[in-house]
């Protein structure tokens, strides 16, 4: 009765031999590493790049022991962290002559020793959270409201510039919070402004006042999609950003509706890092207001005019601007300090989307000889970046901004341009920073507690339940095999509450085994033949063991669900820990035990250490 | 080796009434902590920025607190993390200022003092996750006990349920009263610990009521009073030891964990404890008192009542 079939041993097997392939590579450890990736898209890293790596490293005479291309970056391994930083700096220049044009990232990297064949099997090492590795993490918040009052405004530019092509007066356009207000002074302009945008303008809803007045706010579609948009560019903007940094393994993305998380593996230098992220700029471009009255506010002298507001300029001055906006950072979408190719003059390059192409074409055409101001909003507050003169009408979509300035200038200009390219403000609202002393610390006090916790749980095991107790480790000692390889095949963030959900799922895990062992414990006391008492002792058990195990993963499912951060990783390894340690405790451990057992016809005793039996003990008595 | 050589059936619902009192008085001692003195709240939870710094001395917290005064923070508290070298600071939110700046203005103010001090991390956590956090916590809790009783419900009978979610949230509130009491830090790992004693200890109740279930069918003439008697007394020997076996794994993580992880493990011993107690003298007497029966369980499997020697007639241990 305690035999297994042949393809229950078959399952044990391969469950065995796939666990121990894919938590292997976590015994090989890490070798410090350099990698190059592409800080722009047009910058290709192509089998041609591993042959500039290679010459770069051999005119420094640095060894690489190995260089692999991937997607997007080649990764060269060291043997030394001294190696290691040689080679950043010999590849830093080779690949970026320029600092200031960077058109590479080169990253210092850990990489996981895993042997090449083992990498062939998509097998690897488990991806350890930042509380164990050293980095910073971030959660920001983006400001949707903000997001779509922007649209609103542009929208109402926009409004604005068709009913002036269509000749079609009206008494003003105004917008509050998000709703846009026209007023219309009579019903037939009212009628044609209402067809206008009901064709035009899909993403409005209108609304008629009685006195001649459409109101229109965004539909909810619309509003969805600008959210969506939002939150997307400002991941692609937060991804160049990183890139400034020189991040080997940024994790960036979007977490609920309105919410992005970003984490830089290893980052040292946090300062840095929550400087360039915890930027939340926006940019507009608008008309720079050169009527007598705006002059004399500007300078102090007399009220900003209406229609107007006053910025201060980078330097001490200020500048009057008008309220309409022309382009918002959203259609620029790449600014690059250089030199102008005729004067040499420091200069910076800016691209515009198509959209913001026309705009700028038209604005620049009307507007020759005056003045268009680039203000950056960071939180809340306005500051004019650069008021050039408009010299000419500029088509096509490429805007150089030069004269009186510095390299440095231009430099800071562009990196401001770009930081202002958000579609939304954004907000830190997390931040978690992990010095890397502080992530090997933790890796080694937990791996302590699982091993320490691990051996005593094995010693009284082995103690009490003599060799019903060495099975039980062995299946213990499986269960941690499977959870490792499990972690590292599904690659879930591990972290220090993730290794402590493994030694707590270690400890319950064993409830298991102390069930069965008791039960077959008590079926001998009863009087019943060994392997009855093993029979009965794993079956009586079972329903028990799945009782405890279904309301321990009730529990674990809800952090599952309402956890987030530290709490998750908990989670996840203590779910992952009740369903091995079903697997484990008793389909394995009964399969080791008929093993050894069930071959036995005619067994006389278990060794399950002391089965002691009141009456047995009565009868010594009696006989003494 | 054999620890538990009981002849009879210890007579642990004799003196339940009164463990029953102590029980309460306990109850009412924690929640009595719980409100006067509440909670010591992590930041996770209020919002604000905790920082950690290491220095090569054991440090001198008197001159780190002045640094910090002069910086314009009143009352924050500094203390030590772990070690002596260690200090873990926490800062208010300040209006105007984000984390970045708050720490690393702290940062530069120690270096200054004292160029040897080390960032070891920094944690920032704004006011509106941390809201988040508290309404999450809770619809966990509530989802863990809903779970649980209907599961316990459907595989038992509703007095079990009842008695065995009092037991486990008599737990859970005994081990935020010791955090009240000993104003410990609440943290989220805190919480999660609280929640696995949750369904851990149920598993708990889970046994005994197995085996109350079967010691009613097989012992037919045996009193309620006695068949829980039974129950307990043939279950003591693995509560006892599955229980020293998770504490031991906890133990380990208390003594070799490090700070992150001591009051987790804190947590869960306290749960552990009282999860035996609580199990036995709470959740089992619970069910005495609302008035377990034979014919409850019989009835709901027909099926068995003829053969109480059915080997399918569920678990026993």
């Amino acid at each position: 009765m305690n035999r297994y079939p042949l393809w229950k041993y078959a399952i044990i097997l391969v469950a065995l031999l796939i666990s121990a392939l894919y938590a292997l590579p976590n015994l090989f450890g890490e070798s410090p590493a350099v990698q190059v990736s592409a800080a722009r898209s047009t910058v290709r890293i192509e089998p041609s790049t591993v042959t500039r790596v290679e010459q770069a490293l051999a005119a420094q005479n640095i060894q690489s022991n190995r260089i692999q291309l991937d997607a997007n970056s080649v990764k060269a391994r060291f043997d030394s962290t001294d190696d290691q930083l040689k080679a950043r700096d010999a590849l830093e220049k080779a690949f970026n002559p320029d600092p200031s044009d960077a058109g590479y990232v080169v990253a210092l990297n850990l990489l996981p020793r895993t042997p090449s064949w083992l990498a062939s099997l998509g097998a690897s090492p488990m991806y350890l959270g930042l509380d164990l590795r050293g980095g910073v993490h971030f959660m920001l918040q983006v400001d949707m409201q903000a997001a779509l009052q922007r649209r609103a405004d542009v929208l109402a530019t926009d409004l604005r510039t068709l009913l002036r092509e269509k000749g079609l007066r009206h008494g003003g356009i105004n917008r509050s919070g998000q709703t846009i207000e026209l007023r219309a002074g009579d019903a037939q302009t009212l009628g044609a402004a209402r067809d206008l945008i009901r064709t035009q303008f899909p993403d409005l809803q209108v609304t008629e006042t009685a006195d001649f007045r459409l109101v229109g706010t965004i539909s909810p579609e619309a509003a969805r999609r600008v959210q969506e948009q939002a939150l997307k560019q400002n991941i692609t903007t937060l991804h160049n950003r990183i890139n400034e940094l020189g991040v080997a393994e940024p994790v960036i993305q979007q977490q609920g509706a309105d919410r992005i998380v970003v984490q830089l593996p290893g980052v040292q230098d946090t300062a840095k890092a929550k400087d360039i992220l915890g930027r939340t700029a926006t940019l507009e471009v608008r008309m720079v207001d050169e009527s007598m009255e705006a002059q004399a506010a500007s300078r102090g002298t007399g009220p900003v005019p209406f229609g107007a507001e006053r910025y201060p300029e980078r330097g001490g001055q200020s500048v009057v601007v008008k309220r309409e906006v022309l382009l918002t950072g959203e259609n620029l979408t790449d600014a690059q300090a250089g030199f102008d190719s005729q004067t040499q003059e420091a200069a910076v390059h800016l691209t515009l989307d198509a959209k913001g192409a026309r705009v700028f074409r038209d604005v620049t055409r009307e507007n020759v000889g005056k003045r268009m101001a680039i203000i950056l909003f960071e939180k809340g507050r306005g500051e004019v970046v650069t008021a050039p003169v408009i010299r000419g009408e500029i088509g096509g979509g490429r805007v150089q901004i030069s004269g009186a300035m510095t390299t440095v200038e231009a430099n800071d200009t562009a990196l401001l341009l770009r930081a202002g390219s958000l579609a939304a403000p954004m907000e830190i609202i997390e931040e978690r920073t992990i010095g890397p002393s502080l992530g090997a610390e933790n890796i080694t006090k937990g791996f302590h507690s699982v091993l320490w916790g691990f051996i005593a749980i094995v010693v009284f095991m082995c103690l009490y339940y003599a060799l019903f107790g060495v099975f039980s480790s062995i299946a213990l000692g499986f269960n941690v095999l499977l959870l490792v390889s499990l972690l590292s095949m599904l690659q879930a963030t591990l972290t220090l509450p993730g290794i402590a959900a493994m030694a707590l799922a270690l400890g319950m895990a064993i409830d298991s085994n102390v069930l069965i062992n008791e039960r077959v414990r008590e079926e001998l006391r009863r009087g019943a033949s060994p392997q009855v008492a093993i029979n009965t002792g794993y079956d009586h058990a079972w329903s028990t063991i799945l009782d405890s195990n279904v309301t321990s993963l009730i529990a674990g499912i809800a952090l599952l669900i309402f956890g987030s951060g530290p709490v998750r990783g908990f989670a996840v390894v203590h779910c992952l820990g009740i369903v091995t340690s079903m697997f484990s405790s008793v389909f394995f451990s009964r399969g080791v035990v008929n093993l050894w057992y069930g071959r036995q016809k005619k067994l006389k005793t278990v060794s399950i250490g002391t089965v002691w039996r009141p009456d047995a003990q009565n009868a010594a008595a009696k006989a003494d | 080796m054999e620890f538990f050589r009981i002849r009879r059936d210890i007579p642990f619902m004799k003196n339940a009434l009164l463990l029953n009192a102590i029980s309460f008085l306990t109850f009412i001692a924690a929640v009595f902590f719980l409100t006067t003195r509440g909670l010591h709240l992590s930041v996770e939870f209020t919002g604000g920025t905790v920082m950690e710094v290491a220095y090569e001395q054991p440090a001198d917290l008197e001159s780190v607190r002045k640094v910090i005064e002069s910086l314009g923070y009143a009352d924050v508290p500094v203390q030590n993390f772990g070690t002596s070298r260690d200090v873990l600071l926490r800062l208010p939110v300040q209006a105007g200022k984000s984390s970045g700046q708050q720490s690393e203005a702290v940062l530069a103010a120690l270096k200054a003092q004292n160029p040897a001090v080390e960032l070891r991390r920094t944690e920032f956590v704004g006011p509106q996750v941390g809201q988040e956090l508290v309404t999450n916590g809770l619809l966990a809790l509530g989802l863990v006990i809903v779970g649980i009783m209907i599961y316990l419900a459907f595989r038992f009978e509703w007095k079990y349920a009842v008695s065995a979610i009092v037991a486990n949230l008599h737990d859970v509130v005994i081990i935020l009263g010791f955090f009240a009491f000993f104003q410990w830090e609440f943290s989220l790992a805190v919480l999660a610990a609280v929640l696995a004693v949750l369904g851990y200890s149920v598993n708990e109740s889970v046994v005994i009521f197995d085996r109350i279930r079967e010691t009613f069918r097989r012992q037919r003439k045996m009193n309620t009073q006695q068949v829980i008697d039974h129950a307990i007394t043939s279950t003591i020997s693995r509560t006892i030891i599955t229980h020293g076996s998770t504490q031991a794994m906890v133990l380990s993580m208390l003594l070799f964990g490090g700070p992150t992880l001591f009051y987790f493990a804190l947590a869960l011993t306290i749960g552990i404890c009282f999860g035996i107690y609580s199990s036995v003298f709470v959740g089992a007497a619970m069910a005495m008192w609302l008035g377990i029966k034979r014919e409850d369980l019989i009835k709901t499997s027909s099926k068995t009542e003829g053969d109480p020697d059915d080997p399918n007639a569920g678990a026993v241990v």
